[in-house]
């Protein structure tokens, strides 16, 4: 089959890619636009690994055929925390230890930034929930699960400071 | 001195942190490169069978193949990961000749433009396979008349001219004739895959100088340099071995496995290749822990005094040895425990079936000694109507006591974990294991 253009709001920019049908947002983001945080764990929907957040939802991207973000706001790691690591979320999981290999990493923070987004003061069995689908071979989850607390007060104080 | 090598005490993060949280840490298939090919791998769909024939034709006419690699390209076809360390023999086929012993075993290599086009080539090759008899259980292996799975011996890997790795100290059966209770247990456990998050991979780069750079999340690097110089008998400063960034090992990332066969397509193709398993390759076809079995006889005293204890113990290797040898000599060493018990005998077999290899995972060999001689432990406290508690420290190993295989212990440490883990959990110790020390005891004096 023919390819085809498909465009897409990748971050700040607009992004235009030529790919065949069915090809995979993993796949396009990884290989086609240097997106490499966007990790490939499993490719089968099974590790969270390759999450990104699609109109601020976070889904898993090898699942994701990229017709279906035809016209629709892609983050990835590298497009939704900044590079120095200035975010809370950052500090909080470097400040936990909440990764050994870090293959997970970019996975569990989008997960995270998407719960506090949605939930600023999530409960501790809110974030056990949002993490359900995101799998560490090394932490054992609890310093993760740390770490999104520690952000989630983080980002309060930040808040009242602001005001 | 600088404040920041004041570290002892302190969290310090991590290195490699500011990598994790941003995304740039680069793993292996990170990596692109221009004109990259793909390799993917014809696999046995049997246990054991030999091979009567390989057809390539349908296979070669894929849009996007660019060559096959057998068993005739490679250099030194047969080889054994712990060579190195002077195990033998080679037994192990980076591709397959004439047989297969365990279902996923690689016969063909497929290098194509795309992994797509790598995929489908893979589908199309046709064997020609006769399913043989194939073997499962560790002692259903030993019997007589049970396939013989290696092409070199019979099921058991030989150690020193034994079937099994042996340790003899004291006299066990004298001492079971003496004691007062016999305690018996026969201790199964189950293969375990480590399932890294990031699945094994390499990717092998020719360059300018002749040379081949190979990235690879390889636990080992300089297991994978030299036993793939080995395999394709080039000298090692040929080799560029680029590791230290591995998306979760434990243990199963230390097999040379996908860095031969990517670095010798990259010599046939002058063009760089990647060979990285997928999630279903990384869960059925690499190496697992392997599953134990282990049969532990125990001669006790009434006072709990532990006098004898014999165990036989069996590894299975899977169709290879990998790893696993290895891990039979460190499980014989420590199937005692950090006990001081005079009397023991060790029969630890290393046996081959059709199933996948299996090698290193943490602790290999003596998680799973462990597991068996802590309950044995639990259960001797249970005949002889002692605390749990009690029956370790009565049988504590202390400093100046020779373990059965003969190494003088001199670094014991279990009687003070013990009263470090009381307290954490607020148990309270009697006076005379709760003053106990690993110091060498009166009556063994230096």
């Amino acid at each position: 089959m023919a390819s085809t253009i498909v465009t897409f709001q990748l971050g700040e920019r607009e992004v235009e890619v030529m790919v065949k049908p069915m090809t995979t947002l993993q796949a396009v983001l990884r290989y086609q636009l240097g997106q490499t945080a966007v990790k490939e764990g499993c490719r089968q929907g099974g590790c969270g690994s390759c999450t990104v957040l699609v109109d601020g939802e976070p889904m898993m991207s090898c699942l994701l055929p990229i017709e279906e973000v035809a016209g629709r706001h892609v983050d990835t790691l590298q497009t939704a925390l900044p590079a120095d690591a200035a975010d809370p979320l950052q500090q909080a999981f470097i400040a936990e230890g909440a990764f050994q290999c870090g293959y997970c990493t970019p996975g569990m923070l989008l997960v995270a930034r998407a719960l506090l987004d949605r939930d600023p003061h999530p409960t501790r069995d809110a974030i056990i929930d949002a993490l359900a689908g995101n799998v560490c071979r090394c932490t054992g989850y609890t310093p993760i699960v740390a770490a999104v607390e520690a952000a989630a007060r983080a980002r309060g104080d930040r808040d009242e400071r602001g005001r | 001195m600088s404040p920041a090598r004041h570290v002892v005490g302190r969290s310090v993060a991590r290195s490699d942190a500011l990598g994790h949280v941003t995304g740039r840490t680069v793993f292996t298939t990170d990596r692109a490169f221009p004109g990259l090919l793909h390799l993917k791998v014809v696999r046995s769909p049997v246990h054991h069978a030999r091979i009567r024939g390989v057809d390539l034709s349908e296979a070669e006419r894929v849009p996007g193949f660019v060559r096959a690699l057998t068993h005739a390209d490679v250099p030194h076809n047969v080889y054994t990961i712990l060579g190195l360390i002077g195990v033998e023999p080679e037994e192990e086929f980076v591709l397959a000749v004439d047989r297969v012993r365990y279902k996923g075993e690689p016969i063909v290599a497929i290098v194509a433009e795309s992994e797509q086009a790598a995929l489908d080539a893979v589908a199309r090759v046709k064997l020609d396979l006769l399913e043989l008899p194939a073997v499962f259980d560790v002692e259903e292996a030993l019997k007589p008349g049970a396939p013989i799975v290696t092409h070199w011996g019979n099921n058991t890997f030989m150690y020193e001219g034994h079937p099994c790795r042996r340790v003899r100290f004291g006299d066990v059966e004298a001492a079971f004739a003496q004691a007062d209770h016999i305690v018996e247990g026969r201790y199964d456990t189950k293969p375990i895959e480590h399932a890294p998050t990031e699945t094994t991979a390499a990717i092998a780069v020719p360059e300018a100088n002749g040379r081949f750079t190979v990235y690879t999340n390889t636990q080992a690097l300089y297991f994978s340099l030299d036993n793939t110089s080995i395999i394709l008998q080039v000298p090692g400063n040929q080799l560029h071995f680029v590791g230290g960034t591995v998306g979760g090992g434990f243990g199963g990332k230390v097999d040379v496995i996908v860095e031969p066969l990517a670095t010798l397509a990259a010599m046939k193709t002058n063009r760089p290749v990647k060979y990285a398993f997928s999630r279903q390759e990384e869960m059925q076809v690499s190496s697992t822990r392997s599953a134990w079995r282990i049969y532990m006889k125990d001669g006790v005293m009434a006072d709990g005094r532990l006098i004898a204890r014999k165990v036989t113990s069996y590894a299975d290797s899977g169709a290879y040895s990998r790893q696993t040898p290895y891990a039979l000599t460190k499980h014989a060493a420590n199937a005692a425990g950090p006990y001081a018990i005079p009397n023991v005998s060790i029969d630890a077999y290393c046996v081959f079936t059709n199933r996948q290899p299996t090698s290193a995972m943490r602790g290999f060999g003596i998680t799973m000694a462990s597991f068996a001689l802590e309950v044995q432990m639990d259960k001797i406290a249970e005949v002889v109507g002692l605390d749990p508690w009690a029956v370790r420290f009565i049988n504590a190993y202390h400093n100046g006591d020779m373990k059965p295989h003969r190494k003088l212990v001199e670094d014991a440490t279990l009687i003070e974990t013990m009263q470090a883990a009381a307290r954490l959990v607020g148990h309270e110790l009697p006076d005379a294991f709760r003053t106990m020390t690993s110091d060498p005891r009166p009556d063994r004096g230096a």
